[in-house]
């Protein structure tokens, strides 16, 4: 609970009690911050909802691959306790990168299913465990009732959900802006690096969109890519913003 | 349909005395008889690859055959010890690849492989997988899947090819060109076949039932009724050496799912009870479904660890209930734990202050019944420089490895799964690209870190010995990142065509 809401005990019993009557265990609702200000101010409870579903999905020509995006979710799944269950029906994670998000092998357990039915059943039976410290897994369309589905999975043992939306042709991409039950929906694409004063390719930077928040705003954020713990940060001031700016629009349209 | 592997092992005795007596047996290319009694007569009861090329043949008697091939070596065959060795071979596989798997003497098995396969990949892959693992413990193998174990037995013994899939569909065209030999029959008939004037299988399978069976009696339409699957025919697993076992026999039998849920959560806590006397735990566990047609269904479900909960067994079978026919109904359940191991006892906590891990190896099982053992890992580290051998596979239980991958170079999160030919511009021998162009897409190189050399693996492969890789991590002008490498050190010819590829993409 934020401090705002801490002050107001009243509110605070109302929020109870209509989480009571939604069935919610309180208990266990509790959320995973960023620790960057900006970012966690702009989530309701502060910070990336355990027990829910999100997705995420990669921006631009990004979106094939989703190699941003697979780095952000395993910069989250490496905050967490616990096995990381990764869900994947084409095996392209290089397993050295996610150690350098803080994301350790021993951690992460692939599942290699077979067919779109055999990811979200096993997706499904992850979240329902409650053992796992997060549930990553590649999909490519989600339906409403099937969201709904991992949304209550997740609910009701506490797990973290994280949908990557991947696809392989640029038509599927249509599906992504179908609603899902997900509570968090995000967008990550790459931007370019801040030019360093010798040769050499600085640290990655994404463009962070939250592109959904159930009981929150839409937002966006430049960030840093996670470093070795899985923590983004927020860039320094940029001295040539402008210039930035119009590279990073211009390709987010794109 | 059933679904039914014969695994044929035709060089049986004299393998398995090769590999009895290790570095003293007699080379390959030596021929080898086994001499044993037949009636009175002392004869060649099997012949190996070397002997059988010589012409000799089993049935020889063994003063002719000594007379006639002076360097063949001669030993005592062991009947009885290739029957149990075969056993013994049935029980590993019935560990390995599917829960109903019987001895097909004298020389071969038979497994029910019906819904097992996907577990191995599939039944081509399963088959592959059974006959390499044959040779590699030195024994010659064959294996066919087919509708029937007649199919099967047949067209392993008689068939051209060494591991062959037969559609169903496929059966009766499959069996017709075999010679009559190949269906199960007793020798007289066998020989008195071609005095009709019939060799092979399609004819015979064509000519009028009643005479055959006046003649020859009702074997020749039974076995034939056998292979094209037109009459049942029952495979009594091999029983591992008093398993702990359960059974139930039903006076009317069952059918309904939530029967069969009703009687599995029965008979698992009596099976839970058997292996807490012995203080086990079950790695393998299968429930057999005897139905009154006299099939056979079986259920596997496998654990990473001993288990010994009847929740989790219970569940774990009770998945499974969908994949049974129980055809015109069950009268008896066996639940029988073929693979049991001594349960370790674990501390549950280990400190009073830090927390303990989520146990998820029930979790593991759940979906390895679902997507099969192997599609189911982690990685772990192998020490190459090389990226695409720096990782393998291991089991998503296997204790935990204390090596880990070194972190002075950045690594992409997508390795492509083999490295993309891209044309590039760059100036030798140590410069990124100026720019490259990958899926018709030019793209400009803003910067770029590199190169970190790799160097072939001249201890795995000759011709890696001068072999180099240059790896640059490029950044286009969009801010995309790349992994690119040059093969070759960009000055020598031999080091590498010095073309540019593209391995991974950096998020």
């Amino acid at each position: 609970m934020t401090a705002e809401t801490a002050k107001k005990p009243g509110l605070e019993t109302l929020r109870a009690a209509i989480s009571r009557l939604e069935g919610h265990c309180d208990r266990r609702r509790t959320v995973l911050p960023f620790g960057v200000r900006e970012i966690d101010s702009r989530l309701p409870g502060g910070g990336l909802a355990l027990g829910a579903l999100h997705e995420v999905a990669g921006g631009g020509n990004d979106a094939l691959h989703s190699a941003a995006a697979g780095q952000f979710c395993a910069g989250i799944a490496a905050r967490t306790r616990g096995k990381v269950l990764w869900i994947v029906t084409r095996q392209d994670v290089f397993a050295p990168s996610l150690k350098q998000v803080g994301l350790s092998a021993r951690r992460t357990i692939y599942v290699e299913a077979s067919s779109e039915v055999d990811v979200l059943a096993c997706f499904e039976e992850g979240l329902r465990h409650g053992g796992l410290g997060a549930v990553v897994a590649e999909v490519s369309r989600l339906s409403m009732t099937a969201s709904r589905r991992l949304q209550l999975a997740a609910e009701t043992s506490g797990s973290l959900g994280i949908a990557i939306r991947r696809w392989r042709r640029q038509t599927d991409a249509a599906d992504f802006g179908q609603p899902t039950a997900s509570v968090t929906r995000w967008r990550v694409s790459v931007l370019p690096s801040l030019p360093l004063p010798v040769p050499g390719v600085g640290r990655s930077r994404w463009l962070l969109e939250l592109i959904r928040a159930r009981a929150g705003e839409c937002a966006d954020f430049e960030v840093e890519a996670c470093d070795g713990k899985g923590r983004l940060s927020l860039p320094a001031a940029l001295a040539d913003r402008p210039d930035q700016e119009t590279t990073w629009t211009r390709r987010a349209r794109a | 349909m059933a679904r039914v592997v014969s695994l044929y092992l035709p060089l049986w005795p004299t393998d398995r005395i090769r590999k009895r007596l290790g570095p003293d047996a007699p080379a390959p290319e030596t021929p080898l008889a086994l001499a044993g009694r037949e009636g009175r007569r002392r004869v060649v009861l099997s012949v190996d690859l070397a002997a059988r090329k010589l012409g000799l043949r089993p049935g020889t008697p063994i003063a002719k055959a000594q007379a006639l091939y002076p360097d063949l070596v001669l030993m005592d065959a062991d009947p009885e010890g290739d029957r149990l060795g075969l056993e013994k071979l049935a029980l590993w596989f019935q560990h390995r690849i599917a829960p109903i798997v019987a001895v097909d003497a004298p020389d071969g098995l038979v497994l029910d492989t019906t819904g097992a396969d996907h577990l191995h990949g599939g039944e081509l892959p399963m088959l592959k997988d059974m006959v390499h693992r044959m040779a590699g413990a030195g024994f010659r193998a064959k294996a066919v899947v087919a509708d029937t174990w007649g199919a099967a037995h047949a067209l392993a013994r008689y068939g051209r090819l060494a591991i062959a899939v037969v559609p169903s569909d496929k059966t009766t065209s499959a069996l017709a060109d075999l010679p009559v030999e190949a269906l199960r029959l007793p020798s007289p008939i066998i020989e008195g076949l071609p005095t009709l004037g019939v060799s092979r299988i399609g004819p015979l399978a064509a000519m009028p039932r009643a005479p055959l069976a006046l003649r020859f009696g009702p074997d020749v339409a039974r076995r034939l009724d056998q292979a094209f699957g037109r009459m049942g025919e029952a495979i009594m697993p091999v029983r591992p050496v008093d398993p702990v076992e359960v059974s139930r026999n039903f006076a009317e039998p069952i059918g309904a799912a939530e029967t069969i849920a009703k009687y599995i959560g029965k008979l698992v806590p009596l099976l839970c009870q058997g292996l807490d006397e012995r203080g086990q735990g079950v790695r393998r566990l299968d429930l057999l479904l005897h139905r009154v047609d006299n099939r056979t269904e079986a259920i596997r479900v496998a654990t990473a660890m001993p288990v010994r909960d009847v929740k989790r067994l219970t569940r774990l079978l009770c998945e499974k209930i969908e994949t049974i026919n129980p055809g015109f109904g069950i009268e008896r359940m066996v639940l029988i734990a073929s693979l049991a191991e001594p349960m370790d006892r674990r501390q549950t906590v280990s400190s009073l202050i830090a927390e303990e891990e989520a146990d998820v190896s029930d979790l593991i099982d759940t979906l390895a019944n679902r997507v099969g053992t192997q599609a189911l890992y982690r990685f772990a580290p192998v020490e190459s420089d090389l990226p695409e051998r720096s990782f393998c596979r291991v089991p998503a239980l296997a204790p935990e490895e204390t090596k880990d991958w070194p972190e002075h170079w950045p690594r992409p999160t997508r390795l492509l799964a083999r490295p993309e030919p891209v044309q590039a511009m760059a100036e030798l021998p140590d410069q990124p690209p100026l720019f490259f162009i990958w899926r018709g897409v030019r793209r400009k190189v803003k910067c770029a870190d590199g190169p970190e050399r790799v160097f072939g693996e001249w201890w795995k492969n000759d011709a890696e010995l001068t072999i180099a890789r240059d790896y640059f991590r490029v950044e286009d002008t969009s801010g995309e990142r790349f992994w690119l490498y040059r093969a070759g050190d960009g000055e020598h010819g031999e080091t590498g065509s010095q073309g540019w590829f593209l391995h991974g993409i950096f998020g």
